[in-house]
């Protein structure tokens, strides 16, 4: 419904140009009558800077009891770079959420000192023992990190309107599902511990399913943003519960079978659960029907259970999770899990303190396991810490899709940031034997190059729909609609519901 | 143990300094977000004004009665929007975040389509178009068009409306 525009009453201070930009909801140019967010967002990144830094300076306290301009000099580089990202930010996206970034860097500046700290372990071991001293992990990640500073800004500075990524849809499903069986092919494809996931160019490996992960969703968006009346309105009610009919169902059999035959494939349990997961949500939240969550959690109960009598593997890490501390369990299937545990409950409340502890018994402790080096360096209270970061990212993603003004932008946003919700519980619940062990990594703080970058462009999404949420004019900044004369003598007044 | 070791009291306050340092970084982006979601508090109002003065309104905007009984305007008294007048005709005024709505808010809490008010024998009735979050008339919710008085509150989201003369 289209109104024709509504005659302004007269008034003191007219400014009819503003005021049909108000009601046409049309975007005010740029930096008129924004929040000042970007400047918010340097103070937290210089905030998240020394961050990273002291807890480099605190390592190498630790390690060699006094401290050199070194490592200043190494956390302002690290600083230099996520600059960059910011500075592409106020270029590209002005009005996005100023705290996405910042906790970020936070986040990936401790993976980087944790990466670096366990480095620190393994040479020092290997100097003891005599052998050759292994290659730094937190240099290579370091390079990862450049390379996802890039990414971030290129997708920043490429994707300039979420709303166009709608309009490819079907080809980013068939990329997305190419890039998932590439790993297979033979040639390029690598299997790391086991499981067929890796494409290994050069010295580099990369695992594609991190970027199919968002490639498949922005499939998902624009498929059940055309869809979604069909699924949330043609339905049959059973038992009182309205389900969807039959032939409606296809989309989520299809998502069902491709996350088990990832499983079958490449032997990937976490990449399954996380595509499954990652659907069934952007599914309930474009239809808003609680049955789907039912079909769904029904769907994930039949996968599991034929997951688990199928699959060895999967048999295996059940066992030993249920059975961490039984029989042969915790010197053989269940090892890693049970060091991580004793790792935890080393660190106790406060921890032992950044490069006190003896994270490096753990395997994998700079990957999968590295919430549990976390855990015991920084403690109980350091975790806490960590887990809230990831939950004020979540957080802001789930703002950035509730401000948004188009479905796509909304399932889009929903969908990124209830992945990395997913992904980081997963994780850490496996750590912490909550549930079964999965082999994600923790999103940019594990070792692991594909991840953060996978993850950087997760970011620049958010901040791109959260920016394209927030491009509209806040009017009332600037509000010309009533006597100024009235407004001198008033007080500044905060606008809260009651 | 390695002779340039730090004593253990030192590294306890290193270790302690840094935890303090981690939840000040989680506190300072945690009040980031607060600022965003519910804009400064008084006392940071003192302390910096913001850059973009934002002024409030006055409750009813002083402009002089013109035609008895019959409403002639929707005022929006609280919300981003707080100021806003609308010159009410006899077409029926659409509220929501759709940018083809008469009144179009800026507000997470408020659909698409929220609410219209709707003329009907002098009086102005508003109609709730199937929000998420309700439409609500002197606290009450509205489910079937209800007439509303001069100067009664129609809440939307974190708007609110009133009928002036």
């Amino acid at each position: 419904m289209t109104r024709p525009p509504i005659p302004l009453p007269p008034l003191r201070r007219p400014r009819s140009a503003d005021l049909t930009a108000t009601f046409a909801g049309l975007p005010l140019p740029q930096g008129t009558d924004l929040p000042p967010y970007r400047r918010r967002e340097l103070i937290l990144l210089v905030f998240a800077g020394v961050l990273a830094t002291s807890a480099l300076a605190a390592l190498t306290f630790a390690d060699i009891g006094e401290l050199s301009l070194g490592i200043f000099s190494i956390g302002l580089g690290f600083f230099c770079l996520w600059a960059l990202a910011h500075l592409a930010v106020r270029r590209f996206a002005p009005a996005a959420d100023p705290v996405l970034l910042p906790v970020v860097v936070a986040l990936n500046g401790l993976g980087l000192v944790m990466i670096y700290r366990l480095d620190l372990a393994k040479s020092q071991a290997a100097k003891q023992a005599g052998t050759h001293i292994p290659p730094s992990a937190a240099q290579v990640q370091l390079v990862w990190t450049l390379l996802a500073v890039i990414v971030f800004v290129l997708v920043l500075a490429v994707v300039r309107d979420h709303r166009k990524l709608a309009r490819y849809a079907y080809t980013a499903g068939l990329i997305g599902i190419v890039g998932l069986l590439l790993p297979i092919a033979p040639g390029i494809g690598t299997s790391i511990n086991g499981a067929r996931l890796w494409l290994r160019v050069g010295p580099f490996s990369f695992q594609p399913s991190e970027v199919s992960k968002i490639i498949i969703l922005i499939f998902f968006a624009g498929y059940l943003e055309k869809k979604r009346d069909v699924l949330s309105l043609a339905s049959r009610s059973v038992l009182g519960v309205k389900l969807p009919r039959a032939r409606d169902l296809g989309p989520v059999l299809v998502a069902w079978l491709a996350s088990l035959g990832i499983l079958v494939v490449q032997n990937d349990l976490g990449s399954s659960l996380l595509f499954f997961g990652m659907f069934m949500v952007v599914l309930y939240v474009a239809t808003e029907r609680a049955s789907w969550f039912l079909v769904g959690f029904v769907l994930f109960m039949i996968g599991a259970v034929l997951a688990h009598s199928l699959f060895s593997h999967v048999q295996v890490r059940v066992d030993g999770w249920l059975h961490a501390f039984d029989g042969d369990n915790p010197s053989s299937t269940s090892y890693q899990l049970v060091q991580g545990l004793y790792g935890f409950a080393a660190g106790g409340m406060t921890g032992t303190g950044l490069g006190e502890g003896h994270p490096q018994k753990v395997p994998f402790a700079n990957t999968d396991f590295i919430m549990a080096s976390l855990g015991e360096e920084l403690g109980l209270t350091g975790v806490m810490a960590i887990l809230t970061l990831y939950a004020l990212i979540v957080l802001r993603g789930m703002r950035a899709a509730l401000g948004a003004k188009d479905a796509f932008g909304k399932l889009l946003a929903t969908g990124l940031s209830f992945t990395l919700a997913l992904q980081v519980f997963v994780q850490v619940g496996g750590v912490m034997r909550l549930i079964p062990l999965t082999g994600l990594t923790l999103p940019f703080v594990s070792y692991g190059g594909s991840s953060i970058v996978a993850n950087a462009a997760i970011i620049a999404l958010l901040l791109r729909v959260s920016d394209s949420a927030r491009r509209a004019p806040e009017p009332a900044s600037d509000a010309p609609l009533f006597d100024p004369g009235a407004v001198a003598d008033s007080p500044t007044q905060v606008v809260k519901t009651t | 143990m390695d002779p340039t070791e730090p004593s253990e009291l030192v590294l306890l306050i290193v270790k302690i300094g840094f935890l303090a340092l981690l939840w000040g970084f989680v506190l300072v982006a945690v009040r980031a977000v607060r600022l965003d979601m519910f804009g400064p508090t008084k006392r940071q109002q003192r302390r910096e004004p913001p850059p973009m003065a934002r002024p409030a309104p006055p409750r009813t905007p002083p402009q002089p009665a013109r035609k008895p009984q019959s409403p002639s305007k929707l005022v929006v008294t609280k919300g981003h929007l707080a100021g806003t007048t609308i010159p009410l005709g006899s077409s029926p005024v659409t509220i929501g975040r759709a940018q083809d709505s008469t009144l179009v808010l800026e507000d997470d809490f408020a659909s698409g389509r929220h609410a219209r008010l709707v003329p009907h024998d002098g009086q102005w009735f508003v109609e709730d178009l199937g929000s998420t979050n309700g439409t609500f008339l002197n606290r009450s919710k509205v489910t079937s068009p209800m007439p509303v008085p001069l100067g009664a509150p129609v809440r939307i989201g974190k708007t609110v409306l009133e009928l002036h003369r």
